[in-house]
């Protein structure tokens, strides 16, 4: 072990506990003990909430990318197309939306974080800041360029806010140069941030 | 109240409730366009309570960004926002 640990502490030793860390501690014990739900049953739903990755929604854009019908069914009705993969979006209303040449669209939650986590997993740290949720809907091309995004003029930008139940997945213009692709070949090109439409697809310049 | 069908013009009331109110206040007041309808929802003010059943029609409206933030350099730019049918009204 390295005598020269010098970095800072990590602040969550020292600071006591907050209010809704205390309630959430408290009723989950109390649930525990009252046999109501079980420790590993909390567990298990941990780890299925942090086993999910981008990945799961790469695996549907790509999909739709390659299966025309499967893409006009998507945009049709997100939930009865993603439940077809064995997905299971649960009480939200899954929206696909599809980015053209003429409108680029950005997904926001500016009430919350609501995100559509049973396709990308987590939301990450900037998608919850009050930043980005205040300024997406106010400035969204200025937002956009800090991401490394210039949209062009003639290009709507079409911002959603999921103020409800509605969760929102972007499928992003599909590369040129990547026709005959297969699913897996396509998936590698879908970041997450290109699936919340602060990023598009990526070049397809790396031989397959 | 019959669906306001997409294409309608709407308005957001511009009132302040307190509890917990799905409607941004970046739109309250503002025009906009029915978008689209998502369905029928339990009205999360009253579900917050606890209080189910109460069911209510939710609508996806979209705004121009041009409306929502008129002291700001014009743009073509548009903003869909969630919005339950109480909140709204004929523009």
């Amino acid at each position: 072990m390295s005598t020269t640990h010098d970095h800072p502490e990590h602040p969550d030793h020292h600071l006591p506990m907050t209010y809704h860390e205390k309630l959430t501690t408290a009723v989950l014990e109390l649930l525990i003990e009252k046999k109501i739900i079980s420790a590993d049953a909390v567990r298990r739903e941990i780890e299925a909430i942090e086993g999910r990755t981008p990945q799961i929604g790469a695996g549907v854009v790509a999909k739709a990318w390659t299966d025309p019908a499967f893409k006009a069914r998507l945009l049709a009705d997100g939930n009865a197309a993603t439940a077809e993969l064995g997905l299971d979006m649960g009480d939200s209303n899954l929206v696909v939306v599809e980015n053209t040449p003429q409108v680029h669209n950005v997904v926001v939650c500016t009430l919350c974080s609501c995100y559509p986590r049973a396709l990308l997993g987590l939301p990450p740290s900037w998608y919850k800041s009050r930043a980005y949720r205040a300024r997406i809907v106010r400035e969204p091309r200025a937002v956009l360029a800090e991401f490394g995004l210039r949209i062009p003029d003639d290009v709507t930008v079409r911002v959603l806010d999921s103020t409800a139940v509605t969760r929102y997945l972007v499928i992003p213009l599909r590369p040129n140069g990547t026709e005959g692709w297969n699913e897996e070949q396509l998936a590698t090109l879908l970041s997450r941030d290109a699936m919340v439409g602060t990023a598009v697809a990526r070049e397809a310049t790396v031989a397959r | 109240m019959n669906a306001l069908a997409p294409g309608t013009r709407v308005r957001v009331l511009n009132v302040v409730v307190p509890g917990h109110v799905r409607t941004p206040f970046y739109v309250r007041g503002k025009d906009g366009v029915v978008a689209g309808i998502v369905g029928e929802f339990d009205n999360p003010e009253e579900l917050a309570w606890g209080r189910t059943g109460d069911r209510r029609r939710l609508y996806r409206v979209r705004f121009l960004h041009r409306d929502l933030f008129p002291q700001l350099p014009a743009t073509g730019d548009e903003v869909d926002v969630e919005i339950f049918e109480h909140w709204l009204e004929h523009a």
